[in-house]
């Protein structure tokens, strides 16, 4: 069982020294975590695994069971079967304990309204029992310099844009060093200058070791920042591995480019090449399986007279993974 | 995955949790009483209710010479003592505007909380929810004392503007100088603070039960209303003593010369019950409930 050697690990670990449980194992552990509302099974039996020091894109479109997951890894619904744990702690049983070590953006910021920005932050810290009341000034105003809103901090969060709402909830998540960071969407809402800064640090924030989970549901946020991804659709993990790992499992395409592009088709289609594509001054298509194939495409092109002006295979992205794994288009709700 | 494995993970992730100690549990307990005191809302509500008894003293004094035995209680008093007038101001607000304003504080004190999204921060902070439920509960409490006091210091005041103090009169025609006048308002007024714990139960547990702050509020006016029109049903005499309206009056026993504590007690007794079965209640539903908003 996947259980019994992490809770061996986690308690050798507790005797051996102050280090909290799984310094080096995953972060984040379910095994078979399901949730039923009624007759819908929006999350069915996930096996997740988040290492320690990844930043793990959660990846699936709106509706795929993403959000249901993150609310039962932090406690806040209970799982109908199979189990969680954070942080090498049993989820929800251990939110007490393990909580305070994580900072968590779930399903958009949500904020008091006729408090200030800095207020709000001081509310949500006050609300951690084990969160010093002596520090949480400074703490608060860290948070909100790290984020880029120590300018608006004074005003009311109702008179906030839905970007700065969205920073205001980070800077929630920041507002003591976490282990474990859980954002939700973090991006949603922001302008693509705001996208980019988020991006920069949430690498800031895993260089300096922090395990962060970002679900979102664009492909290529995850491609530029994640190490590790999940990919869900309709309440089920399709795949779970290293980002390159999952971008090779795309088959590459090849693309040819040449003026002779009708004559390029036919010859290409002759030799197995499927999915064609014809565009301005360049053809693509899936080759065959195989490294070997793709010298006797370019003999075969140039045999035929076709003036080739270029020939390569691109890198497949995630994009082309996630449609190879789940045969449908990635805006398809769940 | 079996219990016993749950058990040594537990531990040991305890075993390293910071502690900040009473500081950082008292912390949340004080951040609600300002949310509860911040809000426009409260503010507007203890002006309402500070507004009441100047209301029923200049009515009070426009009137004085006409007949006499009508009114709300104490009134006929009031024209000799404006200390009465506290008395007055509290058995005319007890019924409907110090439940009314309870039972919006109460009522929204998770929904709106669930509405708005902020629940789901404020547990995975983490607020704990018994932790998060016993703040609430008490805030609203100091509300309910913040709301009679309010009454109570307005009545006062305008008792000592419109009409005579000197020594008070009591219901048992012994007469008691104001120091001790106003020492059994202290009382009065705390025994009336506390006759609203159980309706802060009750609010708090309907407000476990939705979503909408809003719908919490008016479902806990609506109760409090519905309970007194049944509390006046003679037929229903039997389950007249468990609504938990029932005496609310009896502070009226505190001002003889020798007070009168049966009722009060027993008022005080089912508030405790009140509190003791909606507050499990509210625990058991809050502590088992799924937060998906």
């Amino acid at each position: 069982m996947a259980g019994a050697p992490s809770a061996e690990r986690s308690a050798g670990r507790a005797l051996a020294g102050p280090a909290p449980a799984g310094v080096s194992g995953d972060v984040i552990r379910t095994s078979g975590l399901t949730k039923r509302f009624g007759d819908r099974t929006a999350v069915d039996g996930l096996d997740l695994v988040v290492p320690r020091g990844s930043v793990f894109g959660f990846l699936g479109p709106n509706g795929s069971g993403k959000t249901t997951t993150i609310r039962m890894l932090m406690g806040l619904i209970a799982p109908s079967a199979g189990s969680a744990s954070v942080l090498g702690a049993p989820m929800p049983q251990s939110v007490g304990a393990v909580l305070p070590r994580v900072g968590a953006l779930i399903e958009g910021p949500a904020l008091y309204g006729f408090l200030s920005g800095r207020a709000n932050l001081v509310r949500f810290d006050a609300a951690d029992p084990t969160a010093d009341p002596r520090t949480r000034e400074q703490r608060v105003a860290a948070a909100l310099e790290r984020v880029g809103l120590s300018a608006a901090a004074g005003r009311k969060a109702r008179g906030y844009s839905l970007g700065m709402k969205q920073r205001l909830g980070l800077a929630a998540a920041l507002l003591r060093p976490r282990e474990l960071l859980v954002l939700d969407e973090p991006t949603n809402g922001l302008d693509p200058q705001g996208m980019r800064e988020i991006r920069a640090l949430v690498r800031e924030l895993a260089a300096d070791g922090t395990t962060v989970f970002l679900s979102s549901h664009l492909l290529d946020e995850i491609e530029q920042v994640c190490t590790h991804a999940a990919v869900m659709s309709r309440g089920r993990l399709v795949v779970q591995g290293t980002v390159a790992e999952l971008a090779a499992r795309a088959q590459g395409r090849l693309v040819v480019r040449t003026a002779d592009a009708e004559e390029a088709v036919r010859v290409l289609k002759e030799h197995g090449v499927t999915d064609l594509r014809l565009s301005d001054g360049s053809v693509d298509g899936l080759p065959p399986e195989g490294e070997a194939v793709l010298p006797v495409l370019c003999a075969a092109l140039v045999g035929a007279g076709v003036r080739v002006r270029g020939f390569a295979v691109e890198r497949g992205t995630l994009e082309d993974a996630f449609v190879a794994l789940t045969g449908e288009g990635f805006d398809v709700a769940g | 995955m079996s219990r016993a494995e749950a058990v040594p993970q537990g531990g040991a992730v305890a075993a390293v949790r910071p502690r900040v100690g009473a500081a950082g549990y008292a912390a949340l307990f004080t951040s609600e009483l300002a949310m509860t005191f911040r809000r426009a809302r409260t503010i507007a509500m203890l002006g309402i209710l500070a507004a009441l008894p100047v209301l029923i003293g200049v009515v009070v004094r426009v009137h004085t010479g006409g007949s006499r035995g009508e009114g709300p209680a104490f009134v006929a008093q009031v024209t000799q003592n404006g200390l009465f007038l506290v008395f007055t101001a509290l058995a005319v607000t007890l019924p409907v505007f110090l439940p009314m304003t309870v039972g919006v504080v109460a009522g929204d004190a998770v929904a709106g909380e669930a509405a708005t999204g902020t629940l789901r921060y404020l547990l995975v902070a983490p607020a704990g929810r018994t932790r998060l439920l016993a703040a609430k509960f008490a805030a609203a409490l100091v509300f309910c004392l913040a709301a009679t006091g309010v009454v109570a210091l307005s009545a006062l005041a305008t008792g000592a503007v419109l009409f005579p103090l000197g020594e008070v009169t009591l219901l048992s025609g012994d007469a008691i100088g104001v120091g001790e006048a106003l020492l059994r308002a202290v009382l009065v007024a705390g025994v009336v603070a506390l006759s609203l714990a159980g309706l802060v139960a009750v609010g708090l547990f309907v407000s476990t039960l939705t979503g909408s702050g809003i719908a919490a509020m008016a479902t806990t006016v609506v109760l409090v209303i519905t309970v007194q029109i049944l509390d006046s049903f003679p037929q229903l005499h039997a389950v007249q003593p468990f609504l938990f309206t029932h005496q609310w009056l009896s502070f009226s026993d505190l001002l003889r010369e020798r007070m009168y504590w049966d009722n009060v007690l027993e008022n005080l007794g089912l508030q405790a019950v009140y509190v003791a079965v909606f507050g499990s209640a509210a625990w058991a539903r809050f502590t088992a409930r799924d937060i998906t908003v």
